[in-house]
């Protein structure tokens, strides 16, 4: 598998850490309540197909990536900084 | 008091040479961190040119030459090396000293791509990586940052604790290529 970082370019996937779902950039208000940060700490999708994850290129350059990819075919879709996607 | 004695980070381990290929320790003096505050490289660039000479490196770039060189290390993050950082940069940029922190060396020779090709899995051939181009990637199970500073010279850096490392991994790879005549 290869990921593009946004500055480094197509990779080896031996260079990314793996964080989890995208969901971390969607952190709720500390006064969301309790349903809001049940969901953001506990619930997550387990698509077949098209998913947003974030990813660290920690072999590389530090930067974290939103990678969009399907876990079916494990093509990569598309790969945006992070610091971008969340401005 | 004792009188301490500096050792450089690969001391007792290099020089070496196998082959064609030959890998050395690199003096390059101060290192220090160049961290650009937010919308400031710019102006950063711009003292750096002044006071030292050099741009302050784009993406996957080094400026300078040997002596005064600054390499790019990632997002908002460049490694100069040689010259004591002009109080001026303090201005719009956190400079953090590491200059004990690196490991630095020289790898060069005829097969030098041969033998990181068998380390690193990123292109480092001549018509993908030109001098003055450099990439953070992996150098065996390590994170690294390499750069070519010559047409068959690159320099090398990991951190100080994996020196030893550093040598053995490239001393396998020195080998192979060597035995494969």
């Amino acid at each position: 598998m290869r990921i593009t970082c946004p500055y480094c370019g197509e990779r080896d996937r031996r260079e990314f850490y793996y964080r989890g779902a995208a969901v971390d950039l969607e952190r709720p208000a500390p006064d969301a309540g309790e349903d809001a940060w049940n969901d953001f700490v506990y619930l997550r999708d387990n698509p077949a197909g098209v998913t947003r994850e974030l990813w660290c290129h920690e072999g590389g350059c530090g930067a974290w990536i939103v990678v969009t990819r399907n876990t079916v075919t494990h093509e990569i879709l598309g790969s945006q900084l992070a610091s971008e996607v969340k401005r | 008091m004792d009188k301490l004695i500096a050792k450089t980070p690969c001391d007792g381990l290099l020089p070496l040479s196998v082959g064609t290929v030959k890998l050395s320790e690199e003096d390059v003096g101060a290192i220090h961190s160049i961290s650009p505050y937010k919308g400031k490289q710019k102006a950063v660039s711009e003292a750096m040119k002044v006071a030292h000479g050099m741009a302050y490196p784009s993406a996957n770039r080094s400026t300078g030459k040997a002596g005064a060189r600054a390499v790019w290390f990632g997002p908002a993050h460049a490694m100069m090396m040689g010259p004591e950082p002009d109080p001026a940069l303090s201005e719009n940029a956190a400079i953090v000293d590491q200059s004990d922190a690196w490991a630095v060396v020289r790898l060069e020779g005829a097969g030098v791509e041969d033998v990181l090709a068998r380390v690193v899995p990123v292109d480092l051939r001549k018509a993908q990586f030109k001098r003055g181009h450099t990439a953070r990637t992996l150098l065996f199970h390590m994170t690294a940052s390499i750069t070519r500073v010559g047409e068959n010279a690159f320099q090398i850096m990991v951190f100080r604790s994996m020196a030893g490392t550093l040598v053995h991994d490239l001393k396998r790879a020195m080998e192979g290529v060597a035995a494969r005549g």
